[in-house]
């Protein structure tokens, strides 16, 4: 398995790296750390004529922390992000995601960009950028810089609207800020590692008498991209734990998807396991929320 | 170490039994290995495979003028010129037409099946090319389901062969009919073991390359296959001895699989033809899809005849095995179970059906147990049926069951006899490890959290030995009793001692059996002993390790071959200090006499003497200290009768799972709590080895039981092609296991050894299998076929789906 | 014409200069380029980890990275795990010495995935090491004794098997 013969350039920054997008566009393809791309490559399952390495720009490695955001340049290795306790003390839920994300070894060089460009239909942070309602930044010489947010930027499984001139630049993850914030993260696949069959996870705050002030929550795995639920969610806004019914708004969720069938995998029963994990994480979040 | 070794009966070893490092280790763990893809040859060229993409098709064409014209490619061959150049590979049945050559002819017969090879002087170009030869293909119909290719109307795998039924036998051991009619009740059950392999993590990888001036073609393969240089020199129209095998390759794991005589055919032609070296390194997808490594297939119908009291008297058993589009050992896989059809058990006549079919995928090869595993998933499956029948505690539905140890060597109605065993102990041992009482607490706890868990048992019998007599059993024509193996051990003029054994390993750590050995009969450091693997024209004749055949067959040869150098070394001592050798004491390489230990001869001076001083030798006694050992299997060498009566394998090793298991209420993903194996393949002879292997061999039968399987679609094309849809267990999903020991030593070897590389494998899928029942059994669900991964347990939970909801909604 | 790329590697202390095609992945350029063929490949596709090495002191998939892609990095393979010739790590020889390994295939990935392990976690507990593993297949040894394996090199009391 190996792959098709292809020119390679490192890009020693933003502008070089949009050139060469430039000049190439279709036939070329940005590789950062490549844990998705290559194993694709020996497939032959990708064949870009061009690879344009943006894995040492350092412009996109950054990890910037404020009260109200979390943002981490496309480039920044998952463990870098796994490993940075005041970024895990802000925004838990990234942390619980990426402990789901392949191994050790795949986050020692597969990056947040790419996991988010990759878009595969149940990987872990394309689900957190979505919940959170992540910004996710575009760069072309083109079109210059443009935002989009989560829900506009996954398109399909594996589809994204990063065009073939452009690079993610940044993502802007929001934090919420305040007492009572839990979150949760579950998901099943048949080892630990693997992609998920179906995935779950939630946010939300209760204010001091235990009622939810806000709520996020969505799944994985279910359709051609994560799915989460701002209606149901916001039908939880004043409710206490007890009155939540979880059962009706997993089964809600769940029939609002879509989702495929495959070899270890039927719709029905990821319709099943979503609805089960879908309860969980709600109920694990409430209960973390209100033990604080 | 979570291990516990008691040995009854064991006569004090020295060095037998003992914890000692494998020698073997030291250079795995520098990174010095020698595995087949490590071999450079100058001017090495490299293959790339051209696969079919459909099913059934005939090949229209192959134009490679492209491919040919392509940066450092060198060949494309085609099975055109490859048929007309080697000698087709026959299956081990008496079926002509269903031949094999490593290249599709005029017909693909799998998805996946190799038609044309690339050579080029990298596998990258190689691949390049690859996809420049175009090949026209006309599709044809196709069959993938076994019970569908039995039928009239389906498409033949092999039209010439008339049917795709390749081996079909009914075998009638004793009165069943009658006995099944005068039992009071009668059971009948369906189960089906999954198509599933070991998958080594080392893909085949085999270099060749052929000498003019020598007219040697020496080959470097990844290999775990009898009679190997033998059938490659076969089908190459080459005499024996112009093949030179390198049996000291290091193989990374095989478990059976490793047969590659299509992939060292191809490979060996293609060095001849072209004049250099040439290497084919298997990558992953042409592993999966065409290397030919897939297991047993099967479905079971069985129908047991059991009393009241939980007696089983008779069986009846119809075992439908779908062994793809092209026969290599896979129908014989059938026949080895016929050395152990009643497990552990007394059942007393047998009927059993065995029948093979062709279908359009990929071939099944050898696999860790040659079927025993898929047939003790069988039997055990019954065993738990007829104790729920009853409402019997299935430990004592067991014990009510087994052979007693006062009933050795028992006659089983097939035709074996095992040598040896305590079953009920071995029982015992592992269920008072697991602590049963409280295991059995613990499940209910678990139940009363609304958790679904049970508890799996197991017994069962783990034959060795590898008389492969199943041959001769299911081809009449094929009268092959020999089975043997060798060993040559020599002492140097400095007194240093090498063994030479004539097979590769695959993790077995033979080099380590063999210096164990022998250092125990010469009572000499095994760490300054030194094992080689003799090429194949240097080796003395081996059947390679299959069958969990080496400690019996190369501990036997390499202490027959030291036996003969002690008693060489006694004749020259009491010739020398002028005594009867029954005078004498052998201890540590010397010898004095029992009764004046002044009058001795050291290690280093019966050395010299042999080497040196002629003079001083015995009249007629050869100079030199080497000797060989070459040997039959104990109990071999017989033809089965008309009934289909053998003495399978020789020796019965035996182990006994106990596991507890719980699956979640809602993923139905499965955890495993304990896990504990009682283990008894007589004399360890080397522990930490055998200990490996069992853990190896449970942790291949959980993926067994849990989630391996070569999934096909219904156009016959392979689902679970990569590591990413073929699951093999992590760290994560295999748990700590418990291994408790027990000696029965057999009658039939040296020190009372049996052998052990299959276990495990042959009794875990069984447990699991048990203990998932156990856990559903409450729901009144049951799952019979494999693997038992969270969406069929969720399916076969799904009619009680309702009443499962109200329990798991509030567990976390 | 695909151009081949100078580039350089610090492999077990010793740089390398060499020209590779940027498709060679880095696996396959320290086993044919610099007949270093401890490193072990599998699947070539990112799962088994038998090709793992240590790139900048951390464990990577090198079937996962294009040779060019390390340009200038410092790998660490199987082969640089011992601390000098004729001796082995305390994590080798307690390979050994519970018989961590059978048909040795795995193994050097298994060494990098634990010897990663002990530079973070001097004293891990089992779970730990086999999470540290769980991107390691392997299919000789149901992984129990590799786990003793790593317990023992890390026993307060553990003894130096070193030869």
């Amino acid at each position: 398995m190996k792959a098709a013969p292809f020119d390679y350039a490192l890009a020693h920054d933003l502008d070089h790296a949009l050139t060469f997008l430039d000049q190439y566009g279709m036939d070329a393809k940005l590789i950062a750390g490549g844990q998705s791309l290559v194993p694709m490559m020996a497939m032959r399952l990708a064949r870009p004529e061009w690879l344009i390495d943006i894995n040492r720009i350092n412009a996109l490695k950054r990890i910037e922390l404020t009260s109200t955001h979390l943002t981490t340049g496309a480039c920044v290795r998952q463990r870098d992000v796994e490993y940075n306790e005041p970024v895990t003390r802000a925004l838990p839920l990234i942390k619980k995601a990426l402990h789901w994300v392949g191994h050790q070894q795949t986050r020692n060089r597969g990056t947040v960009g790419g996991s988010l460009v990759y878009a595969d239909p149940s990987a872990e942070l394309p689900l957190t950028a979505l919940l959170l309602d992540a910004t996710l930044h575009l760069e072309s010489h083109q079109e210059g810089a443009r935002s989009l947010l989560a829900s506009e930027f996954f398109m399909g499984p594996m589809f994204t609207a990063v065009s073939d001139t452009e690079c993610l630049t940044h993502i802007d993850w929001p934090i919420w800020s305040g007492p009572r914030v839990a979150s949760a993260f579950e998901e099943t696949a048949i080892r630990k590692g693997d992609f998920a069959m179906a995935s779950a996870a939630a946010q939300l705050q209760l204010d001091a008498n235990g009622r939810v002030l806000r709520a996020t929550f969505g799944v994985g795995g279910m359709d051609g991209t994560p799915r989460v639920f701002p209606q149901l969610a916001q039908q939880m806004v004043g409710l206490t734990a007890t009155e939540i019914d979880l059962k009706a708004i997993a089964q809600e969720a769940v029939q609002e998807c879509e989702p495929g069938n495959d070899m270890h995998c039927s719709s029905d029963y990821r319709r099943h396991l979503a609805r089960v994990l879908l309860e969980r994480v709600i109920d694990q979040t409430l209960q973390r929320a209100l033990a604080q | 170490m979570s291990s516990k070794q008691v040995l009854s009966n064991a006569k004090p070893f020295k060095y037998i039994g003992k914890h000692r490092r494998a020698v073997e280790h030291q250079r795995f763990v520098l990174g010095q290995g020698h595995f087949a893809a490590d071999i450079q040859r100058p001017g090495m060229l490299h293959v790339a495979l051209i696969s079919s993409p459909y099913a059934s098709a005939k090949i229209l064409s192959i134009d490679a003028k492209a491919a040919l014209d392509m940066p450092g490619v060198v060949d494309v061959l085609s099975g055109e010129e490859l048929w007309a150049n080697v000698d087709a590979t026959l299956p081990g049945v008496d079926a002509p037409h269903v031949t094999r050559y490593p290249l599709a002819g005029t017909h693909a017969r799998y998805a996946g099946e190799w038609v044309a090879a690339v050579v080029a002087t990298s596998r990258a170009l190689a691949e390049d090319a690859a996809e420049w030869v175009n090949i026209e293909y006309e599709v044809l119909p196709h069959v993938v389901d076994p019970e569908e290719a039995l039928l009239p109307s389906a498409p033949l795998v092999h039209p010439k062969h008339g049917s795709n039924v390749i081996f079909h036998r009914h075998f009638v051991w004793g009165e069943v009919d009658q006995e099944m009619a005068a039992c009071t009740h009668q059971l009948s059950y369906r189960v089906k073991w999954a198509r599933n392999s070991t998958v080594p993590i080392e893909t085949f990888a085999v270099a060749c390359e052929w000498s003019d001036a020598q007219g040697v073609m020496d080959v470097w393969a990844s290999i775990q296959m009898p009679k190997f240089p033998d059938q490659v020199a076969k089908a190459l129209r080459l005499p024996g001895n112009a093949v030179r095998v390198h049996f000291d390759v290091d193989v990374g794991g095989s478990y059976g699989v490793k047969r590659g005589l299509k992939h060292t055919i191809l490979v060996a032609y293609l060095a001849k033809k072209l004049g250099r070296p040439v290497r084919l390194v298997e990558d992953r997808l042409e592993n999966m899809r065409g290397g030919d490594m897939q297991g047993p297939d099967r479905i079971f119908d069985v129908t047991l005849g059991f009393e009241p009291d939980g007696l089983v008297k008779c069986m009846k058993m119809r075992a439908l095995d779908d062994i793809g589009a092209y026969s290599g050992r896979s129908p014989l896989q059938l026949g080895k179970p016929v050395g152990a059809i009643v497990g552990p058990y007394t059942i007393h006549s047998v009927a059993y059906d065995a029948m093979a079919v062709m279908t359009n995928k990929t071939p099944q090869e050898a696999v860790r147990g040659f079927g025993q595993a898929p047939t003790n998933y069988a039997i055990e499956s019954g065993m738990d049926k007829v104790a729920r029948f009853l409402q019997m505690d299935r430990i004592a539905l067991r014990k009510r069951n087994l052979i007693a140890p006062d009933q050795f060597p028992y006659l089983i109605p097939s035709g074996t006899h095992y040598d040896s065993g305590d079953y009920a102990v071995v029982f015992d041992k592992a269920l008072k490890e697991a602590n049963i009482e409280e295991l059995i607490a613990k499940r209910d706890r678990l139940r009363e959290q609304g958790i679904l868990a049970g508890i799996g048992f197991s017994t069962c019998l783990e034959p060795s030995g590898g008389n492969s007599s199943f041959e001769p059993l299911f081809n009449p024509k094929n009268d092959t009793t020999t089975w043997m193996d060798s060993c040559l051990v020599r002492v140097d003029l400095s007194g240093s001692v090498t063994a030479l054994m004539g097979t590769s390993s695959s993790g077995q750590s033979h080099e380590t059996l063999v210096s164990t050995v022998v250092a125990e009969v010469l009572d000499r450091d095994p760490e300054g002993i030194r094992v080689l693997k003799a090429d194949s024209l240097n080796a003395l004749p081996s059947n390679s390790p299959v069958g969990s055949r080496m400690a019996i067959m190369l501990g036997g040869a390499a202490a027959g071959a030291a036996k003969k150098i002690k008693q060489k070394l006694m004749r020259l001592a009491a010739h020398h200090l002028k005594v009867r050798e029954e005078e004498l004491v052998y201890e540590g390489g010397a010898i004095h006499v029992a009764s004046d230990p002044s009058r001795a001869l050291t290690w280093a001076a019966l050395i010299e003497i042999m080497h040196r001083k002629y003079h001083l030798l015995p009249p007629g006694m050869e100079p030199g200290l080497q000797e060989k050992f070459v040997w039959e299997v104990p109990t071999g060498g017989g033809l089965p009768t008309a009934e289909g009566r053998i003495q399978m394998y020789p020796c019965h090793s035996f182990e006994s799972h106990v596991i507890l298991a719980s699956i979640d209420p809602g993923t139905f993903k499965v955890h495993i709590h304990r896990y504990v194996c009682g283990h008894d393949c007589g004399v360890m002879i080397s522990p930490d080895v055998v200990h490996g292997m069992t853990y190896g061999g449970i942790a291949h039968g959980l993926g067994a039981a849990l989630m391996e399987k070569f999934a096909y679609s219904e156009d016959g094309q392979l689902l679970a092609g990569t590591f990413m849809d073929y699951l093999l267990p992590s760290a994560h999903e295999v748990p700590e296991i418990t291994i408790v020991d027990h000696c029965t030593p057999s009658p039939l070897t040296e020190f009372g050894q049996k052998g052990s590389g299959e276990a495990g494998y042959l009794g875990s899928p069984a447990a699991m299998a048990s203990a998932i029942n156990d856990a559903l059994s409450p729901l009144g669900a049951h799952i019979d076929h494999l693997p038992m991964t969270p969406q069929a347990l969720w399916q076969a939970c799904a009619s009680q789906s309702q009443a499962l909801d109200a329990k798991h909604a509030l567990t976390i | 014409m695909i151009n081949k790329q100078a580039i350089q590697l610090r492999v077990n202390g010793t740089l390398y200069e060499r020209e590779v095609e940027p498709r060679t992945t880095l696996v396959d350029f320290l086993r044919d380029e610099l007949a270093l063929t401890g490193t072990h490949v599998g699947c070539e596709h990112g799962v088994c980890g038998a090709c793992s090495v240590m790139l900048n002191d951390e464990p990577i998939r090198s079937c996962c990275a294009f040779a060019v892609q390390v340009n200038g990095a410092s790998i660490t393979t199987v082969e640089g795990l011992a601390p000098q010739r004729g001796v082995m790590s305390k994590l080798q020889d307690a390979f050994c010495e519970t018989h961590a390994l059978q048909c040795g295939y795995c193994t050097p990935g298994m060494l990098v995935a634990c010897h990663d392990l002990l530079q973070h976690t001097p004293h891990p507990t089992k779970e730990e090491v086999r999470e540290a593993i769980s991107g390691n297949l392997c299919r000789c040894t149901g992984y129990q004794q590799i786990v003793d394996a790593v317990m023992l090199a890390t026993a307060p009391e553990g003894e130096t098997h070193v030869k």
